[in-house]
C-alpha cells in the first residue's frame, strides 16, 4: 500500500478513499478527521501562503491534483511573509482560517493548542500520509502533546557558503565539511586582516534577528541548548549557550565579521552575494538568491564546522496543515494528502523553488545548482540536524532575542550578562504558557 | 490687531446662530418662525456620517479601553484584570523611552513648518516662475508611500554604501550606520519625517497666503515697510490660522509614527529598542509578543496623550492664532 501510495498512483489513493469512506459506514462522516473526498467531489477549498518564488511551482501542485479530483476547486491566497501570521492569527479569531494553510516551527503549538487544526493522526493511520518518509526533526517540529498536526512541506538546514576566489586572493585554504571552530575563526580572521584594505571580511551571518543562520548552530555545536526539550525553560543561562553566543562576539570584535550595525544596514546575504564577504553562514533558502548572485561560479557549500561539544544545525520546514474548523475538511484533506505526496514535492523540487521533505526527492533541488555542492544541506539533515527551538507562544521569546542579544554581539555588553538577562525573562514568557 | 481682527468673525457667527434683533430687523427673506435652531433636519443629514463615525471610530475606542482592562488570549478570549496592564505599563521602561522618541521626533518634524513658510512665501512671490511645478515637486514625497520613501533613503544612509556617508567621506567625515545606530537612528527617522511632512505644510501654508488680500502690503509699502517688515507684520500673522491648522496635524501625526520607523529601520535592528515610538512600542506587544490587552492599554495612553496635546494646543491658539 506504501508503495502504491509512495508512486503516487492516483488509483491507489482513490481506493484509499473509497475503502475508507466505505468503512466510515457513509452518512454524514464528512466530521470523521480521517476522512478523504472521493475524487469526484464538489467543494471549493483556500490554500494560503507566503512565499510568492513558490507560487508557480503550487500552481502546478493544484494543476495536478486536478487531474483526480477535477471538480475541488483550490484558489492560493498569498499574503507576504510579514503579513501572513498577523492576518493568520485574525483569521484564527474569528474562526475564519483557510482551509489548507502553511505553518512554521515559531507557530504550529500556538495553533494547535488552541485547537485550531486538524490532527493528521487519521490521515496517517488510514495510510494516506506516511511520516516515515519526512526527517523525523520535522515530525516533531509538527507535533504537539504527542499528536501531529501538520505534513512537512520541505526543509532548510544550515551550512557555510564560502567564496573560492576570496580564499584565494587571501591564500586560504578553502574550508572542508570537516572543520571545526578555530579552523573556522582562523580562516575568518586571516581573510580580513588580508583583504580588509578592499572592504572584504571574512563572514557574515544573520545574527540581528532570528539565530536560525547563526546562534541556534553555534549553541548546539557547544552541547548547550536554545530552550529545554520540554519546551519549558529557557538554555541561554548555561556556560555551552554562552560559548555559543560568544563565537560571534569574538568574530566582531576581532573585525573579521562586519559590526551588528553594518549587518543590520546591509543585510548578511548582501554582503556574500555582492563579494564583500568571504564565507556565509546560512540555509539552503539562499540558494534561489545565490544562483543570481554574479559571483556564483565562485560559491560553494560545506558543513557547518564542529563546534567543541558537537557538529550540528537547526532543521527548520514548512507543514501544511488544515484548519480544524475547515467546512470542506474532506477536499483538504485530499489535497493535503496530495501536498504530501511524492509527486507533489518532487515538482516543488524540480522547478527549484523549495527542498521538499520527502525522502528521496531532494535531488532535483540538488540538481538545479551543482556548482554549489548543495547536497550538503540534504546530508546535514540526516546526520547532524536538531530540530528548531520552539515553544507554545515563540513570537513572545524571538522578540526578546532580538532585543538583547545585538548588545552582546557588539561588545557592548558581556555576553553572559545579556544571556542571563534573556534567560530571565524567556523563563518568564514560557510561565505564562 | 488682534482684537479689530476678531470682530468681524465674531459679527459673522451671530448671524448664523439667528439672534433675536436681526431677525426682527433683517426681514429680506422671512422664512416662518425660527427658534433659533433648525429643528432636527442638521441632525438628519449628519447622520449618515455619524454612523461611520461611530461603527468605525468612536465604538472601537470603547472596546479598546475594554480590552485594555483585559488578558487577551492568543485566539480570543477575554479575562478581565482590571488595571493590571496600566499598572505593568507604568513600570515598563520602554515606555518612557517611547514617549521621549515620540516626542523628539514630533519636535523635529515641526521645525519643517517655518521651513515650510519659508519656501511657501518663496513660491508666493510675485513674478515667480514654474512654481507648479516646484509645488508638485515639494508635494511628491508627502503622497508617496512611507514603504517607498523608507527604501530608497535606506539605500542613502546605508553605514558602508550609502551616499550620504560617502559624500561626508569627501570632507573627512567617517558617517556613522544611520539607520542602526542608537541616536543617529532617531535623528535620521525625523529626518524622512520631516522631509516628507514638508510638502503638506507648503500646500497649505501656499492656501494661506493667497487669501491674504494684497491691498495689505500694498498698504504696508506706502508706510515704508521693508520686504522682512511685511514678512513679519503682515504674512506671518494672517497665515497663524493655516499654521496652527498644520502644527495640529503635524503633532497627530508624529505621534502616530510608525511605518516610516518600521520600514526604515527594519524589525531586527540593533537600535530599535532605543528608537521606538509609541505606536512601534503597541506594535510589538500586539503583534510581535502576541500580548493585545497590554497593547490596548498602549493604545488608550496614546489616544489620551494626543488628546491632552491637541486639547493644550487648542487652547494655546488664543495666545498667537490671528483670525482675519
Amino acid at each position: 500500500m506504501k508503495h502504491l501510495l509512495r508512486s503516487a498512483s492516483l488509483a491507489g489513493v482513490a481506493a484509499v478513499a473509497l475503502t475508507l469512506s466505505a468503512c466510515g459506514g457513509g452518512g454524514d462522516a464528512a466530521e470523521d478527521s480521517a476522512e478523504v473526498a472521493p475524487t469526484d467531489a464538489q467543494a471549493e477549498i483556500t490554500y494560503a501562503i507566503w512565499d510568492e518564488n513558490q507560487k508557480p511551482a503550487i500552481d502546478q501542485n493544484i494543476k495536478d491534483f486536478n487531474e483526480t479530483y477535477p471538480n475541488i476547486k483550490v484558489t492560493v491566497d498569498l499574503t507576504p511573509f510579514q503579513q501572513y501570521f498577523t492576518k493568520l492569527q485574525t483569521q484564527g479569531e474569528s474562526r475564519t482560517l483557510p482551509d489548507v494553510f502553511w505553518m512554521n516551527g515559531p507557530n504550529v503549538q500556538l495553533y494547535a493548542a488552541n485547537d485550531l487544526l486538524e490532527p493528521v493522526t487519521g490521515l496517517v493511520d488510514a495510510g494516506e500520509i506516511d511520516p516515515s518518509k519526512y526527517p523525523d526533526a520535522l515530525n516533531q517540529l509538527y507535533s504537539f502533546e504527542d499528536t501531529q498536526y501538520g505534513v512537512p512541506k520541505d526543509f532548510d538546514t544550515v551550512a557555510l557558503w564560502y567564496n573560492k576566489a576570496l580564499f584565494e586572493k587571501a591564500g586560504v585554504d578553502l574550508p572542508t565539511d570537516d572543520w571545526t571552530w578555530d579552523e573556522f575563526q582562523d580562516a575568518a580572521g586571516a581573510i580580513s586582516d588580508e583583504l580588509s584594505d578592499q572592504g572584504v571580511y571574512g563572514v557574515v551571518s544573520e545574527i540581528n534577528g532570528l539565530g536560525q543562520s547563526s546562534y541556534y548552530n553555534t549553541i548546539l555545536q557547544a552541547g548547550g541548548e536554545v530552550i529545554s526539550e520540554d519546551g519549558t525553560t529557557s538554555g541561554y543561562d548555561s556556560p555551552e549557550a554562552v560559548e555559543g553566543l560568544q563565537l560571534w562576539a569574538d568574530l566582531i570584535a576581532d573585525g573579521a565579521s562586519p559590526t551588528v550595525q553594518q549587518l543590520s544596514d546591509t543585510k548578511p546575504n548582501v554582503w556574500f552575494g555582492s563579494g564583500k564577504a568571504a564565507m556565509l553562514w546560512s540555509g539552503n533558502w539562499s540558494v534561489a538568491e545565490m544562483k543570481d548572485s554574479p559571483n556564483k561560479d565562485d560559491f560553494g557549500t560545506v558543513r557547518l564546522p564542529a563546534g567543541p561539544e558537537q557538529r550540528a544545525t537547526v532543521i527548520h520546514g514548512i507543514g501544511n496543515v488544515v484548519a480544524a474548523d475547515s467546512e470542506n475538511k474532506a477536499a483538504a484533506n485530499a489535497f493535503l494528502a496530495y501536498l504530501g505526496s511524492e509527486e507533489a514535492q518532487r515538482t516543488q523540487a524540480e522547478m527549484g523553488v523549495a527542498n521538499p521533505a520527502y525522502t528521496g526527492t531532494q535531488q532535483a533541488f540538488v540538481d538545479s545548482v551543482p556548482s554549489f555542492g548543495i547536497d550538503v544541506f540534504v546530508d546535514s539533515a540526516e546526520d547532524m540536524a536538531f530540530p528548531y527551538p520552539i515553544s507554545q507562544n515563540t513570537a513572545a521569546w524571538n522578540a526578546l532575542e532580538t532585543e538583547l542579544l545585538p548588545h552582546a554581539f557588539s561588545g557592548e555588553r558581556p555576553v553572559e550578562e545579556v544571556a542571563q538577562e534573556l534567560a530571565d525573562a524567556m523563563n518568564e514568557e514560557l510561565a505564562k504558557e | 490687531m488682534t482684537s479689530v481682527d476678531r470682530s468681524p468673525r465674531a459679527g459673522v457667527v451671530a448671524p448664523a446662530r439667528g439672534s433675536a434683533p436681526r431677525t426682527a430687523t433683517g426681514g429680506a427673506a422671512p422664512r416662518g418662525p425660527r427658534h433659533g435652531y433648525d429643528g432636527w433636519w442638521p441632525v438628519l443629514f449628519v447622520l449618515p456620517t455619524m454612523f461611520g463615525v461611530v461603527l468605525f471610530y468612536l465604538w472601537p475606542i470603547v472596546q479598546t479601553g475594554y480590552f485594555s482592562l483585559t488578558e487577551w488570549g492568543a485566539f480570543g478570549g477575554q479575562t478581565w484584570v482590571g488595571l493590571e496592564n496600566y499598572q505593568r505599563l507604568a513600570r515598563d521602561p520602554d515606555l518612557g523611552t517611547a514617549v521621549v522618541n515620540t516626542l523628539v521626533y514630533t519636535a523635529i518634524v515641526l521645525l519643517g513648518i517655518p521651513i515650510a513658510m519659508f519656501v511657501a512665501s518663496l513660491l508666493h512671490r510675485p513674478g515667480m516662475r514654474f512654481t507648479a511645478f516646484y509645488r508638485v515637486l515639494y508635494f511628491m514625497p508627502y503622497v508617496a508611500m512611507p514603504t517607498a520613501v523608507a527604501m530608497v533613503w535606506r539605500l542613502i544612509f546605508n553605514g558602508d554604501f550609502g551616499i550620504l556617508n560617502q559624500a561626508l567621506g569627501v570632507v573627512g567625515i567617517d558617517g556613522p550606520s544611520w539607520t542602526s545606530t542608537p541616536g543617529f537612528a532617531l535623528v535620521a527617522v525625523s529626518v524622512v519625517g520631516l522631509w516628507t511632512s514638508l510638502g503638506f505644510a507648503i500646500i497649505i501654508l501656499s492656501a494661506g497666503l493667497r487669501t491674504i488680500p494684497p491691498e495689505l502690503y500694498e498698504a504696508a509699502s506706502l508706510d515704508g515697510a521693508s520686504a522682512w517688515r511685511q514678512f513679519r507684520s503682515v504674512t506671518v500673522p494672517l497665515l497663524t490660522p493655516s499654521v496652527f491648522f498644520v502644527t495640529v496635524i503635524t503633532v497627530i501625526n508624529g505621534f502616530q509614527l510608525f511605518d516610516l520607523l518600521y520600514a526604515l529601520m527594519g524589525q531586527a535592528n540593533p537600535a530599535m529598542q532605543q528608537t521606538q515610538s509609541l505606536v512601534y512600542l503597541f506594535y510589538n506587544e500586539a503583534f510581535l509578543r502576541n500580548d493585545k490587552g497590554f497593547a490596548a492599554a498602549i493604545a488608550m495612553v496614546i489616544l489620551l496623550i494626543v488628546g491632552a496635546v491637541t486639547l493644550l494646543q487648542f487652547r494655546m491658539q488664543r495666545r498667537w492664532v490671528t483670525y482675519a
